[in-house]
């Protein structure tokens, strides 16, 4: 028993001083080590990582209650940091940087959590065969006039999910679930595969328009594989809603759990996320636009030109998200 | 098990009054534990939850049950040809590569369903190399020539058998292999042809371990989601993540697991209910090596290339394109955390597949011995976890360990003012659990099937000369089914080598797998650096399943007797 008490001392001594910082994230591995390392480098704190669905991280997160290990839960979508802040898994942010930085558009308007990177759903065209004039908006996609010609990646992607949520929350459940029909009639095949898969189909020919996040193509265009290359290629980007609203717009982000016991590191971190390296990463690396105003866009962005962003507070993509998928199942997009 | 129960009535209870024996209760004990996350999973069903039930009712969960049933027949019919098929040629017949194939059918095993339909894809999709050079050859668009749609139920359905068959296959194999060649060849001097004896008394003989490689099969492929996922097929097991994730409804999620369990227990009547008609023990202990009949000239070829083609089509062909694309990211994706990864990979197995045959060993004798229907329809429950999604276990495994852990805080923390955070929860225990709970089917299944064919009167026989349960286990059973106990374990191994949901959820912080890394690269569609460690998966796997091959050879009982 003694020794047991002695191991129980020594493992709380442990846990209390040493400098580090437990990350839940859902964004993979290879796209945040680099930039957590080189946090380490400049701070000292050591970070560990488990990676995961954020779907299955918050469910963790819930069970596992107080006593949660976890200090940050990262999300590589709104909808998500929505869901963990309304299941009270969150605190507020302790750090003003948060709120000089980072538009108010792009973090929780109670603190709650705060974007780390944009990413911008587009359409992707054949540029051989649509001339970028007849492209509009979200809303005209689901015109006959292209009818067998969009491709599109399953409903229970959560950047489709929030794409619609988005347009729940400008055009009413109605409107959004005609066009969601309308957009099901014009698929050139049943939705499979990721966003690469989709700009691929259009490189072949199979459709001639898909909806994608923009740093696939830049990662196809910077990819090791000369067809990846080659298929990139053979597209351009369209900006949708530039008239009008603006193009749907969805962020990676972060939150401090309500269980975290190293909340001091994990405000740390945050602030390091937000600085002017790390911004210049997610551009550099990973083709997303950073989140914080004034951060030059990598050569592979700029080359697509600038856009106006949906000012949509991103707290209504994760409140339209059940809504969002319920009117997908109905419209048949698998 | 009537007839089994008639002859060891002499020692047991009679059926539906457990006594409380010492394997009885250590039997109940383990089964109420790995019940536990099975349990959890199935009291979802008390949450009222009108609401979304009728959405999914109007809208998806036909697809959902429609889909997920012609999977499971489309790859329970191929599996099934193939399997026994191949089993058949090379426990029976000598043909060209014969001797090779009796390891090499095996291989498909190492490789992960959803690495091979990532493979295929690549391949045979639209923007893959084939269509692409089909286009440019012929000097034609998309959709001016006919392919088949590798993204389909149809190509689902060949993705799964090409990986699955092999169950099918060992089980049989080792079935034949095990089936004293007495009975064969009185058959063949009765006049029955190769085929005949092969429909009328191979079959006949192996057609529990058929049933058992059948059901495993079944039970992965409805659990199966990475590949599903991938192709858009909408089945159960994609409707449970789209109902959690996307309505945000982890308890209708679970539901739908609860309804997917309903299948697997009509399907587990349907096994219990065909061994139940037919039994069978090895009435004689005379056992030779199986005099293989030579085959010549076409029919030879003909078999070379029924046992060639899975082989190929299941291992060669997406090894070749996994090396084609590993040769070129290598450099980038092979460092040392690379070998931190196959580590890890390897203790996990390990450590799961010897505990699991420890435990079949001890539930499968406790059954065998006690004879009680309790613990019967206990062990047939604890096997039910093969058929859940290793996500939906994740969770069922998760919530018991928080709450001892929490039980643990609370205690340590008004008595001594410390808190113990969680001790559990999070620690490779509960992975190693969660394993288990999703594996064990294979295991016990594998243990209890070779522990049947031994006949009760073996027991009988060595109690009446004294011995005791341990003993008999000892020096009795565990060399009579040594070669399923090892089969066992490997299978196990391979199992959590490939594994992935539960492992992604209940890992504990900074710990990566090979299934992890590939997954991850995978999923964010660079299969080309995903192709390494994909490779290190199957190279891996490959050790077990060549061990796994060379131990059915040499599990015929009296083959080691006779030198």
């Amino acid at each position: 028993m003694r020794l047991y008490f002695l191991f129980f001392i020594a493992l709380f001594i442990s846990t209390a001083v040493s400098a580090e910082v437990n990350i839940y994230s859902a964004r993979k591995e290879a796209l945040i080590k680099p930039l957590l390392q080189r946090f380490t480098e400049a701070s000292g704190t050591r970070v560990n990582l488990v990676t995961g669905d954020a779907d299955a991280l918050i469910k963790r997160l819930e069970i596992e209650g107080k006593n949660s290990p976890a200090d940050v839960l990262l999300t590589v979508d709104a909808a998500r940091l929505y869901r963990a802040k309304t299941r009270g898994l969150f605190q507020k942010i302790p750090s003003e940087m948060v709120s000089a930085r980072v538009p108010a558009r792009y973090r929780d308007e109670d603190g709650y959590w705060t974007g780390l990177s944009l990413r911008a759903r587009v359409i992707a065209y054949a540029t051989d065969r649509v001339n970028p004039n007849q492209l509009t908006t979200y809303e005209d996609l689901a015109d006959p006039k292209w009818r067998g010609r969009i491709c599109v990646r399953s409903s229970s992607n959560i950047y489709n999910q929030s794409l619609v949520a988005g347009l729940v929350a400008h055009l009413g459940i109605e409107k959004t679930g005609t066009w969601a029909n309308g957009l099901v009639e014009n698929f050139a095949r049943a939705p499979r595969g990721g966003d690469r898969d989709q700009i691929k189909a259009v490189a072949a020919g199979q459709c001639d328009l898909a909806l994608v996040n923009t740093y696939y193509i830049g990662g196809m265009l910077t990819s090791s594989i000369e067809a990846e290359r080659n298929a990139a290629r053979h597209i351009g980007v369209f900006w949708p809603n530039q008239q009008g609203r603006g193009a749907h717009i969805n962020i990676s982000g972060i939150g401090i759990t309500a269980a975290s016991k190293n909340t001091e590191q994990a405000k740390r971190l945050i602030e390091f996320l937000l600085s002017d390296e790390a911004q210049h990463w997610y551009a550099e690396t990973n083709f997303e636009y950073p989140v914080v105003d004034g951060i030059r866009p990598s050569e592979t962005l700029q080359q697509w030109g600038d856009f106006k962003a949906d000012e949509l507070p991103m707290n209504r993509l994760g409140e339209f998200n059940s809504e969002a998928l319920r009117i997908m199942d109905r419209a048949g997009w698998k | 098990m009537p007839s089994s129960a008639t002859t060891v009535t002499g020692y047991s209870a009679p059926a539906g009054f457990p006594v409380l024996k010492p394997w009885t209760v250590l039997v109940l004990f383990l089964v109420m534990i790995f019940a536990v996350p099975l349990i959890t999973v199935i009291s979802s069903v008390f949450v009222p939850n009108a609401e979304i039930w009728r959405h999914l009712r109007e809208t998806v969960l036909a697809d959902y049950i429609t889909n997920s049933l012609l999977l499971m027949f489309g790859v329970g019919v191929i599996t099934l040809l193939i399997g026994v098929i191949t089993a058949w040629l090379v426990t029976m017949f000598r043909f060209p590569g014969s001797r090779q194939f009796e390891w090499a059918l095996l291989l498909p095993m190492s490789i992960p369903a959803y690495i091979i339909a990532y493979t295929y894809t690549g391949v045979l999709d639209v923007g893959g190399p084939l269509q692409i050079w089909i286009r440019e050859y012929f000097g034609i668009g998309y959709g001016d020539y006919w392919f088949p749609e590798i993204r389909s139920l149809g190509g689902a359905v060949c993705m799964l058998s090409l990986v699955l068959y092999p169950y099918v296959y060992l089980l049989t194999r080792a079935a034949f292999v095990e089936q004293s060649v007495c009975v064969l060849e009185v058959s063949r001097t009765l006049g029955c042809g190769p085929l005949r004896s092969f429909y009328r008394i191979g079959i006949a003989l192996a057609r529990p371990a058929i049933i058992v490689g059948l059901s495993l099969v079944l039970m992965e492929t409805l659990a199966d989601y990475g590949t599903v996922q991938y192709f858009g097929v909408a089945t159960f097991t994609t409707g449970i993540f789209r109902t959690w994730f996307g309505l945000g409804d982890s308890v209708a999620a679970a539901q739908l697991s609860a309804l997917m369990m309903f299948f697997v227990i009509i399907l587990l009547y349907l096994e219990y209910h065909s061994r139940h008609r037919s039994r069978f023990h090895h009435t004689s202990t005379r056992y030779r090596n199986i005099r293989k009949l030579p085959l010549t000239g076409s029919s030879a070829w003909l078999a070379t290339f029924v046992c060639a083609l899975p082989v190929l089509l299941g291992f060669i062909v997406p090894l070749f394109f996994l090396m084609q694309w590993a040769r070129q990211t290598w450099g980038i994706v092979i460092s040392e955390d690379f070998f931190q990864l196959i580590y890890n990979s390897m203790v996990l197995a390990s450590i799961t597949a010897v505990v699991a045959m420890i435990l079949s060993m001890v539930m499968a004798y406790g059954k065998r011995q006690s004879g009680s229907r309790t613990i019967r329809l206990g062990t047939r429950f604890v096997g039910m976890g093969y058929a859940i999604p290793g996500t939906v276990i994740a969770v069922g495994v998760l919530l018991p360990f928080a709450w001892v852990d929490r039980h643990i805080d609370v205690f340590f923390s008004t008595r001594f003012g410390i808190n113990t955070g969680l001790l559990l929860s999070g620690t490779l225990v509960a992975l190693v659990f969660a394993y288990l709970v999703r594996f064990m089917a294979v295991s016990l299944n594998t243990v209890d099937a070779a522990l049947m064919k031994v006949k009760p009167s073996m027991d009988e026989a060595a109690r009446s000369m004294g011995m005791k349960d341990l003993a008999i286990l000892k020096r009795i059973h565990i060399p009579m089914i040594r070669g399923s106990l090892l089969t066992a374990t490997l299978l196990v191994f391979v199992d959590v080598l490939k594994e992935l949901p539960a492992t992604l959820i209940l890992r504990p912080f900074n710990y990566n797998t090979l299934a992890i890394r590939t997954y991850e690269l995978a999923n964010e569609e660079r299969l080309a650096e995903a192709a390494c460690p994909a490779l290190a998966i199957v190279l891996v796997s490959i050790i077990p399943v060549v061990l796994l091959s060379r131990s059915i050879s040499r599990s015929r009982p009296g083959s080691h007797a006779l030198g």
